[in-house]
């Protein structure tokens, strides 16, 4: 960073197509925690979708345009940080091999993706957050999601914060790294299939005697969350988030 | 065999209904897994290992011809003969007039993929010559008439008592009360029937999970020893690989040795590797009088070159498969082709064409398991997107996906229009979840509500809030 060591880091918030639509708490309490430790957040009005949907039907054209107006809109910040592994996953190890051989924007993509950075890691990897000043009773279960644990290399972080909270206990279930059948298009798509996936997976969260699921992507959470309810079941579903900024205010996702 | 591909999604249904299947699956999700992890982590240079193993394929693939040239003159040096086929029906027709030669009548068979992918079996049988597989799991379906549903644990998708069953209902010879509760019953019930098979046999067919050019040897693992009976007593011995099996030297076959049984079974080596090279040799206590190589190409060199090389690292040690959540949902067959899972998603495609097989590749959650374990680095999911890139230009991919990705591009190429849409939108939508905060049904969520509720948004989009935020925040500062 070329800023005086004394300049807080101004971090552009991509809030992420779902998180923006469908729970903006998760992007309040990305804010939040940000801002406790010390940057300067905004939230870019040009952004939309980080282009996945695209990219994932193999439309890469389409990709491409999202691509270059998100990175015009995302590299004045020092940082680009999303609530959200696959996303921040996109836009960090995917775009650059977009424009692979396209000169200039190549070059481009690859600057903005070294900002990329998904949010609890980013607290924790890169401004050294140990703890939080949330307190919650309960017991947790945390489900990695699948781009920010392999993709990223998202694991211990979200584990280390959750430990943090005052009052929460971690009830780790088994199989913790196994997709929960989201897969984007894929739930729709392939829904049955996707439906015999996310019932392994709700087992094991019944399992683990956890009264909270949480998890780094609103993605999953909302299919695991739709499954949970759709079993009658009132285990509370929330994006980690939420709990680590001490925002529980909302109701859970998916109602109680 | 038909290939059943293009009704994947009937091919799920049918395998997510069936009870017998579904049990059996819980062994995949269970054994493999555990016993991979174990191996791995009780290796400290394991992810070395990897990147070595890579780099030699990774090297061959680059000059290929120049390995595959040295291979066949070393093999014919030892006194073994190599046969190019280009398609299927070239080795086919060879391995037949081989077996003609021969007058042979029965041909004994180690596992191989290679001959499922030829459809070797059916062609034989229809020649007037039998084939007796002699891999337990290969023997039980052969029995029931089926094809692997796994490459390498081809009967994974049956239960015990299923093959119990098949034996007392095809070896009559024995007394029908005899005890087959315990699977080693089983295995030896199977090596009685079969011992006399290796002795009658003229020829023997094997797979090969290396051919080594330095030296001109095959190399196969096994854990049951069948490919050594298979191999060394009849007459004759054809060694069915694909061109991309070669490897320079011994050692390097060794390196990948250490990977391929970890990630397959967990094992730290295969109870046999078996190394063969030319015909016996006159003091040679055992041994065939001839021994001869098909190598076959059936669609890999047009790979090479391709986004799609990366895919011929490919050792078939099957990790992909063991860790794919859509292969434990479904199981193999349902995949419709020989190659099943992840590696199946990826070369099924290039091999039988994506108008056929365009369901594979978009099968997947893109979750990435696979990717993180296969011992050769290959990037499945790319390869799977690569795929789906290719319908998509071609206009394969259904209209209705077509559509509704077009309408949600529209707006998200227009933050503007974007964000007007939206506003108005989500909070309407999310006064429709009501107190419940759920939907149950939803038109246009079919595929989502039919099997689970749909949160309902919290109500206005985030953007609208923070803009509401930002203009406070000005009005307290101006
Ligand atoms: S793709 Fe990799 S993991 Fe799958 S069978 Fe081949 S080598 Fe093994």
């Amino acid at each position: 960073m070329n800023k005086a060591a004394s300049a807080p880091p101004r971090v552009g918030l991509f809030v992420t197509c779902l998180v923006d639509l469908f729970r903006p708490s998760v992007g309040f309490a990305a804010v939040k925690l940000m801002e406790d430790a010390g940057c300067v957040v905004e939230a870019p009005a040009a952004q939309t979708c980080c282009g996945q949907p695209a990219y994932n039907s193999g439309d890469r054209d389409d990709t491409r345009k999202i691509a270059k107006a998100t990175i015009e809109a995302f590299e004045d910040y020092d940082y680009v940080v999303a609530p959200s592994g696959s996303c921040a996953g996109t836009l960090k190890k995917h775009y650059p091999g977009l424009f692979k051989g396209d000169g200039a924007w190549e070059e481009r993509a690859q600057a903005f993706s070294d900002k990329v950075h998904e949010l609890i890691s980013f607290l924790t990897d890169t401004l050294g957050v140990t703890k939080v000043s949330a307190e919650l009773t309960g017991k947790a279960t945390y489900h990695d999601s699948c781009s920010g644990l392999r993709e990223l290399g998202i694991h211990d972080q979200p584990r280390k914060l959750i430990g943090s909270v005052k009052g929460l206990k971690l009830f780790e279930m088994d199989e913790a790294d196994v997709c929960c059948g989201f897969g984007g298009t894929f739930c729709v798509k392939y829904s049955e299939i996707s439906n015999a996936i996310v019932e392994k997976k709700t087992a094991n969260i019944v399992a683990s005697g956890a009264d909270m699921l949480l998890a780094g992507d609103l993605g999953c959470l909302m299919n695991m969350a739709g499954k949970l309810k759709r079993q009658g079941s009132d285990i509370e579903v929330r994006h980690v988030a939420e709990v680590l900024a001490d925002m529980t205010d909302q109701p859970p996702i998916g109602g109680k | 065999m038909q290939i059943t591909s293009p009704t994947f999604k009937a091919n799920a249904h049918e395998a997510l209904h069936d009870a017998q299947l579904q049990r059996a699956l819980g062994n995949v999700r269970s054994g493999f897994i555990h016993k991979r992890a174990k191996a791995v982590g009780a290796l400290p240079e394991f992810e070395e290992l990897r990147d070595n193993a890579k780099a030699i394929k990774d090297h061959v693939l680059e000059h290929l011809d120049i390995y595959l040239e040295t291979y066949e003159k070393k093999v014919e040096d030892a006194g073994g003969k190599v046969h190019w086929a280009e398609t299927a029906a070239e080795a086919r027709g060879i391995i037949l007039d081989i077996c003609r030669m021969n007058n042979a009548r029965t041909v004994t068979k180690g596992k191989s993929m290679l001959t499922e992918e030829i459809e070797l079996n059916d062609f034989l049988e229809a020649s007037g010559i039998q084939p007796v597989e002699t891999d337990l799991g290969e023997y039980i379906i052969q029995l029931r008439g089926e094809h692997p549903s796994h490459i390498i644990a081809p009967a994974v998708h049956l239960n015990k008592d299923q093959v119990e069953q098949d034996f007392r209902r095809v070896h009559t010879e024995f007394a029908q009360d005899r005890d087959l509760t315990e699977p080693e019953q089983l295995l030896s019930e199977a090596r009685q029937v079969l011992r006399q098979k290796y002795f009658d046999a003229d020829v023997g067919i094997t797979g090969a999970n290396f051919l080594v050019a330095e030296t001109g040897t095959s190399i196969i693992v096994t854990n049951e020893g069948n490919g050594d009976l298979t191999q060394t007593l009849p007459r004759v011995h054809i060694v069915v690989a694909s061109i991309e099996k070669v490897v320079p030297t011994l050692d390097d076959a060794a390196q990948i040795l250490r990977v391929l049984a970890r990630s397959a079974t967990g094992q730290e080596a295969s109870v046999y590797t078996t190394l063969s090279t030319g015909p016996r040799r006159d003091n040679d206590p055992d041994g065939p009088e001839e021994y001869h190589v098909i190598l076959l190409d059936n669609g890999r060199s047009a790979m090479l070159g391709t986004e799609f090389q990366d895919a011929l690292r490919c050792i078939r040690c099957g990790a992909c498969i063991n860790h794919c959540p859509v292969y434990h949902a479904v199981g193999g067959h349902a995949y419709g082709w020989v190659y099943p899972g992840p590696i199946g998603a990826v070369v099924t495609p290039s091999l039988v064409g994506v108008d056929k097989a365009g369901h594979l590749p978009n099968a997947s959650t893109f979750c990435g398991r696979c990717e993180s374990v296969c011992p050769m680095r290959i990037p499945l999911p790319k390869m799977m997107r690569h795929w789906r890139e290719k319908e998509f230009e071609r206009g394969l991919n259904p209209a209705v996906a077509r559509y509704g990705l077009k309408f949600w591009l529209w707006f998200a190429k227009r933050p503007r229009l974007y964000r007007l849409a939206t506003y108005l939108a989500m909070p309407v939508m999310g006064l429709f979840g009501g107190h419940k905060r759920r939907f149950r049904f939803l038109p246009f969520a079919g595929g989502w509500v039919r099997y689970r509720d749909l949160p309902a948004p919290e109500g206005r989009t985030f953007m609208q809030q923070w803009r509401d935020r930002q203009t406070i925040n000005q009005d307290a500062r101006g």
